[in-house]
């Protein structure tokens, strides 16, 4: 931890984008070559900030221990991980939502669901908090693939578009829950470095507001 | 699923301490030993085991989080996940009639079973110190800069506090909205540290407005500075009844005690700080320095853990993680005197060698006395010593 430069840890891949526009509307500086550089680590060079670029679902690890004070983090990826970070702001970008979905008409001749998903905690959270025992089967990626191939009967997976459900004859079951991105902090960076947090978060709310819309 | 473990294996989330570790441990300890003497807190141990229904039940650790076992007469046991439990029974029984209030102080290992990741060991060292019987801000004071002052002599920079309540907290949910339940979601959600979801679960509520404003408000005084906090908080508890008033005329002589104690600048009043969900009731606060993503230290008042063990008394105190510490503070802890003499002798000067070698270490100085057959390879040997002494009759044996 660098107490004089602030550290953002920002998500690569599909959120990287919005958060890129995001953080210029909230004035951050960010060089035009930001978003096509394969580099992993970035300092600006107007003000002290440092970005380092990671997978999302390790943004919430390089914040939680301190080695990015701040973050951008989906709140799929922050549920599933139970991170000890603050959860500051709702950015109210790259919107989608978390479901249960499979083929339609599908019925199953075993006695627990299985249920295919990159979410194994969010999954069981669901299903326990309904009182409902399911078998899970945790895989990393294409989880459409599962009940095709009858891996599993239903998947639990975050839905954007909800194409690549229709371009494989899934439906959609079950909505879980809203997801989009949310401004996280370490708690002891937000200690040591108040002020300039403090003035983070101010700028990303404001820069939110345009783009936010209530939770149903 | 456990497969076979390797010899040098130990159970998950334990770990040895290797002499350079050790040394700086021991340097911390001798810090606090001293430091906790000069304010007259006197130690204390107790035993690593407890009964699960009394110190496993009290500690208010998750279950999960506990080495629970069975000992040989079939009662359940748990290796003790906190000090602060098994200190207060001891005041409240062999320390009964001791007169109020109590200073007392300890350094001890710590058992929580842990996630399987770095960082979170399932067996720690904390030092800490309870003041017990003395229900006033100045023994919150006194036990924040006590803290501060171990912190500081250990060699921790850029030390920083937060200091919330608790007690504060759940009187103005409660003033608010009018359900224990509600109230315990609410400061569920704090302790998360998950802001959006407070005012998610606010809007929920179906709250009149002026009622949801002054739950977010609550949520975006964290970024007051102290000023603020206190005027804020002044303003919403005008017209409260005594205990809220209270509430804040501690908080406020908190404020004025620790900036007494110099520390204006480093410590900052946050009403949202819900650092732990256990036996905490009145001032919570959390130690952070160096550069560590993790609390160093942390405590609070606790009025209500006492009567538990048939003794209601008001108690407040806090802990510092050593292993935290320790990566906290840059140079790794204070090292002790590292610099060691070796002295290699035969059997010809067995005598003389064994006479200075006691000389020496009378002088206070860290002498190996090694007879030169016993060694293997030369060289390796004297590289580990600042001084090699040589007390033989052949020259050029044990060279250098």
């Amino acid at each position: 931890m660098n107490e004089s430069v602030i550290t953002v840890a920002m998500p690569k891949g599909r959120i990287f984008g919005d958060a890129c526009r995001l953080l210029r509307d909230a004035g951050f500086d960010l060089p035009a070559t930001f978003e096509s550089t394969r580099k992993l680590i970035l300092d600006l060079a107007s003000e002290p900030f440092r970005f380092i670029l990671a997978k999302p679902v390790d943004v919430p690890t390089y914040v939680e221990y301190g080695a990015a004070d701040i973050g951008i983090a989906g709140k799929d990826v922050l549920l599933e991980s139970g991170r000890d970070v603050y959860e500051m702001v709702d950015l109210g970008i790259s919107k989608c939502h978390m479901a249960v979905a499979g083929l339609p008409g599908h019925s199953r001749n075993h006695p627990f669901l299985k249920i295919a998903t990159k979410y194994p905690n969010i999954a069981s959270d669901f299903y326990r908090r309904r009182g409902e025992q399911v078998d899970l089967i945790a895989l990393n990626g294409s989880i459409e693939l599962a009940p095709l191939v009858g891996l599993a009967d239903a998947i639990v997976d975050i839905v954007s578009t909800g194409q690549t459900l229709r371009e494989n004859g899934l439906v959609e079951i079950e909505k879980l829950m809203d997801v989009s991105s949310r401004l996280i902090v370490n708690p002891v960076s937000y200690r040591l470095k108040k002020p300039v947090i403090d003035g983070i978060v101010e700028k990303m709310i404001r820069a939110t507001e345009g783009t936010k819309v209530g939770m149903d | 699923m456990m497969t076979q473990p390797y010899m040098f294996e130990k159970p998950l989330g334990l770990r040895d301490t290797l002499p350079d570790a050790q040394r700086a441990i021991a340097g911390l300890e001798n810090v606090f030993h001293q430091e906790l003497r000069l304010w007259g807190y006197d130690f204390i141990q107790t035993p690593a085991l407890e009964y699960a229904e009394t110190i496993g039940r009290a500690s208010a650790i998750a279950d999960r989080e506990l080495f629970k076992f069975l000992d040989v007469e079939g009662h359940p046991v748990v290796l003790r996940p906190d000090m602060t439990t098994p200190i207060a029974r001891v005041a409240a029984s062999s320390l009964r009639k001791q007169p109020l209030p109590l200073r007392l102080a300890y350094t001890a290992a710590l058992y929580r079973s842990q996630k399987k990741e770095g960082g979170h060991p399932s067996e720690f060292k904390q030092a800490g110190a309870e003041l017990i019987g003395d229900a006033t801000p100045y023994a919150d004071a006194e036990i924040i800069s006590l803290m501060k002052t171990i912190l500081e002599k250990s060699g921790l920079e850029s030390i920083r506090l937060a200091v919330g309540h608790v007690g504060f907290v759940n009187a103005f949910f409660y003033d608010i909205v009018k359900d224990k339940e509600t109230v315990g979601q609410l400061r569920q959600l704090l302790y998360n540290k998950n802001d959006v979801g407070f005012r998610d679960y606010v809007a929920s509520l179906h709250l009149p407005e002026a009622l949801a404003q002054r739950l977010n408000a609550f949520i975006d005084s964290r970024r007051l500075n102290n000023e603020e906090t206190l005027k804020y908080l002044e303003t919403l508890t005008a017209g409260s009844a005594p205990p809220v008033r209270s509430y804040y005329e501690n908080i406020a002589e908190l404020v004025k005690l620790l900036e007494i104690d110099h520390l204006d600048g480093k410590f900052d009043l946050d009403m949202t700080l819900v650092p732990h969900l256990s036996y905490y009731t009145g001032f919570v606060f959390q130690g952070f320095g160096g550069g560590l993503g993790f609390p160093v230290a942390s405590g609070g008042r606790y009025d209500d853990l006492l009567a538990k063990f048939n003794r209601p008394c008001p108690a407040t105190g806090f802990g510092i993680r050593l292993d935290r510490l320790m990566s906290a503070i840059k140079s790794g802890g204070r090292n002790e005197e590292t610099r060691k003499t070796a002295i290699i002798y035969d059997r010809e000067n067995a005598g003389r060698a064994m006479q200075f070698a006691m000389q020496e270490r009378e002088r206070g100085r860290s002498i190996v006395v090694q007879h030169v057959d016993g060694i293997d390879d030369a060289k390796a040997f004297c590289r580990q010593f600042e001084t090699i002494k040589r007390f033989l009759n052949k020259e050029g044996t044990g060279e250098r």
